[in-house]
């Protein structure tokens, strides 16, 4: 095989060294993959070894600590106390107690209770009016929750008793060197200076490990349980069935071969309309950027503000009645026919197959504006007198097109490119708001239609089904095709940026 | 040679003249929907839908319907008061992520951003389901979903910090680094010398939260489900056009598109200067 930068590739016509760029693609996925593997197992093993390391740093100030430092092994901030940081030792005593409190109270319970998601759902009982009512007992979905919760709960609390530890071994040495360790006025004030980040970050990443990462670890416990409108709390009890979910995804028994082709149909969609929405948007949106910047045009800023204008105005409205114009009897059609284009209501959104062009369509609608604007901006940056000179050197407009605009649109947009292709993936607003996964057929399952999305499918799972366990398994898919599209792309985009030094 | 140059100059001429057509054209399909909109909206001898354009009657009876029949003002003010929660909490957290993952350094913050960059692969839907079970059990779905939107909107916003962590960094560091050394603490930094810097973005900022909550149907239909009087306008007005509604309802939707469509239009193309900023700035530094 030729090599990138070996004379030879440079004889070869364009075709061939088309299929040479394909070849180096594709011969290096295997070593893309093997560097992603090995990434991943040395992040493994720096986690062990820091495991391995923080122990140790337990045992060491143990063996080293003085009497004060022992004891805060078991009543936190007891070492912080007395070596004059009383605010430190009252907030970890506070903290310490809270969490034995709450253990107590709630939390052994639902651990208790994690492992098989609680026994008896409900119970009929005799009142004291000898009227017959159900009283409900155990709650898989809340046991989950808070189970979830409390874990989380048990990890900061040690956390919290690690710092504690390190904090007593730091002020002993303090000490034992002469200085003295922080007091509260100096901690307050380093929080507006060295520790400037705790403060500021402290209350966002507390939102996203509430909204975002407790949520998660819950929904991926749920793929492994059978919650769905069979087992619904708290009438019903639901329970972990392992890897159940997975296999009816992938049709391993014949039973489920529906969903498993409904999942195949939607996936292999969702990328096609992935790919189509971000390429016909981003070449689109560069031509009527170019368009708009050729020289000797005028009102450059009238057409550019009026495109603004469709990003302006909310989407659900625009693409509710887009939905609405491109009904069989709508506004379209109605022109069309009045006209005399066409003879018969052109079926925009009840065709299978046109359906899928139209949303691509209408997409491309509501997305040029965007690749517009941003391809304006980096067009403006393109040194003028690369063009002048290719312009002497005799190329032609395509030619400068394809050899200068591009290569730079391509190196600068890169990120913005794969950022808009994930976004798609999950671009909820322009299937839902325009067909609803529309038109609906038989052959899936779960009330998927051939628009359907993977987002929008596991949408209609959630709130129309309450189908929670596949609904969990499809978002995991989701993300495992994200961020396989993502690592790949990532680690393979290095190889392209040198290419693109060549150019 | 004089009758070359002026046949180039007769081919550039129709060339731009095509181009002016093309731009033309493309702008008149680009706006077509919205005067379809407005058409409809004034439209008063029917209410469902109709295959022509131009109404042959034109009245304000749809605005009526849209204030007396129906509980439009309701979801206008729900909308209104979480895109200004939204718009403050989202704001605060936004700058404070970008400014303390741009300029301070500190241990863990690579391991923070990956891991930011990981959360937000999965599909953000999924963590709403959970998270729709966490705010019930305090009270904060169907009735009470005005606060529990806002949680909804402010909670993960500190993963958004992309667009303004590009703008900090384009800020030079000897900024800061003299007035370090004048003795400023990295809060005066923050407060005193980079915050004024960065009107533009903390107005995309402001502009982008504010804007966000009109248009969201996705979570909005989760967290409100069932209950009318609690819904956000694109959950409200999306009910007037399912299979029983559309045929009385149709204009009123228009009505009511239109009247959410207008401020926030209004409001955007004023300050279009600054998403234009914000997001060419974005794109060009990733």
């Amino acid at each position: 095989m030729l090599n990138r930068d070996s004379l030879d590739f440079y004889k070869l016509n364009g075709l061939q060294k088309v299929f040479y760029k394909f070849l180096w693609f594709i011969t290096a996925v295997p070593k893309t993959a093997l560097n992603i593997l090995k990434k991943a197992f040395y992040s493994v093993r720096d986690f062990v070894f820091k495991t391995f390391s923080v122990i140790r740093n337990i045992v060491r100030i143990f063996r080293d600590g003085d009497i004060y430092t022992r004891i805060s092994y078991f009543i936190m901030g007891f070492g912080q106390f007395f070596r004059k940081q009383p605010l430190r030792g009252i907030l970890f005593l506070a903290f310490q107690l809270v969490f034995i409190l709450y253990m107590l109270l709630f939390g052994i319970s639902y651990l208790g209770k994690l492992d098989d998601l609680g026994e008896v759902a409900a119970v009929t009982v005799i009142n004291e009016y000898g009227l017959e009512v159900i009283e409900y007992k155990d709650n898989s979905l809340q046991i989950l929750l808070y189970g979830v919760l409390t874990l989380f709960f048990c990890l900061g609390f040690i956390y919290t008793w690690y710092v504690n530890v390190k904090q007593n071994g730091v002020a002993q040495t303090l000490i034992n060197k002469g200085k003295l360790p922080k007091n509260a006025a100096e901690d307050v004030r380093s929080l507006a200076d060295e520790q400037y980040h705790k403060t500021l970050l402290a209350l966002p990443l507390a939102g996203i490990l509430i909204f975002t990462v407790i949520p998660l670890v819950f929904m991926v416990l749920v793929a492994f349980t059978n919650y769905d409108y069979t087992h619904l709390p708290p009438s019903k009890l639901f329970t972990w069935v392992g890897l159940d979910n997975f296999k009816s995804l992938l049709g391993v028994q014949v039973a489920d071969g529906k969903f498993a082709f409904t999942f195949g149909e939607i996936l292999i969609w969702t990328l096609i309309w992935a790919f189509f929405a971000t390429f016909t948007n981003y070449f689109l949106g560069i031509l009527v950027a170019m368009l708009i910047n050729k020289k000797g045009i005028k009102f450059k800023k009238v057409f550019r503000t009026l495109l603004i204008f469709t990003i302006a105005v909310p989407q659900f409205v625009s693409l509710l009645l887009i939905s609405k114009m491109l009904a069989n009897d709508g506004a379209v059609n109605g022109i069309l026919l009045q006209i005399g284009v066409i003879k018969e209501n052109i079926k925009w959104l009840t065709d299978p197959i046109l359906a899928r062009i139209t949303v691509i369509l209408v997409n491309i609608w509501l997305g040029i504006p965007y690749t517009m604007l941003i391809a304006t901006g980096i067009l403006i940056n393109i040194p003028a007198d690369l063009y002048e000179s290719a312009r002497i050197d005799g190329a032609s407009g395509i030619k400068r097109f394809t050899k200068i605009t591009m290569p730079y649109m391509l190196f600068v947009t890169g990120p913005y490119l794969l950022t808009t292709f994930v976004g798609n993936i999950n671009n909820f607003n322009v299937i839902y708001l325009l067909t609803g996964g529309a038109p609906k057929t038989t052959d899936f399952t779960g009330g998927a239609g051939y628009t359907d999305l993977l987002i929008t499918w596991l949408y209609k799972l959630t709130l129309t089904d309450n189908d929670y366990k596949m609904a969990a398994v499809i978002g995991i898919m989701t993300f495992v095709v994200v961020a396989g599209i993502s690592l790949v792309v990532y680690n393979l985009s290095s190889s392209v940026k040198n290419e693109e030094s060549f150019q | 040679m004089k009758t070359m140059a002026s046949s180039v100059f007769k081919k550039k001429k129709a060339w731009n003249f095509f181009v002016y057509a093309l731009l033309i054209s493309i702008c008149s399909i680009w706006l077509l929907p919205f005067v379809y909109l407005i058409f409809q909206a004034f439209r008063g001898e029917s209410s469902g839908m109709v295959s022509y354009i131009l109404p042959k009657e034109w009245s304000l009876v749809n605005f009526k319907i849209l204030f007396t029949q129906t509980s439009f003002l309701n979801w206008y003010i729900n909308t209104v008061i979480i895109a200004l929660f939204t718009a403050f909490f989202q704001t605060v957290i936004v700058l404070s992520v970008s400014y303390a993952l741009s300029r301070l350094r500190f241990r863990g913050r690579r391991l923070l951003m990956n891991m930011i960059l990981v959360l937000g692969m999965f599909p953000g839907f999924l963590s709403m389901i959970a998270v729709y079970f966490i705010l019930k059990l305090i009270g904060f779905t169907g009735p009470g979903s005005v606060p529990g939107l806002i949680l909804v909107y402010i909670g993960s916003s500190g993963m958004g910090y992309y667009v303004a962590k590009g703008f900090f960094d384009t800020i030079p560091r000897s900024l800061d680094e003299a007035a370090r050394i004048d003795g400023a603490s990295r809060a005066k930094v923050f407060y005193k010398i980079i915050l004024p810097m960065a009107k533009p973005i903390i107005i995309y900022t402001v502009m982008m939260a504010f804007i966000a909550p009109w248009g969201d149907y996705m979570f909005a239909s989760l967290i409100t489900f069932g209950y009318e009087e609690a819904y956000n306008v694109a959950v409200g007005l999306f009910t007037f056009l399912d299979r029983e509604h559309i045929n009385n309802y149709f204009t009123v939707f228009c009505a009511g598109g239109l009247l959410v469509a207008l401020p926030i239009t209004v409001l955007f193309m004023m300050l279009q200067k600054y998403y234009v900023e914000g997001v060419t700035g974005g794109a060009v530094k990733g």
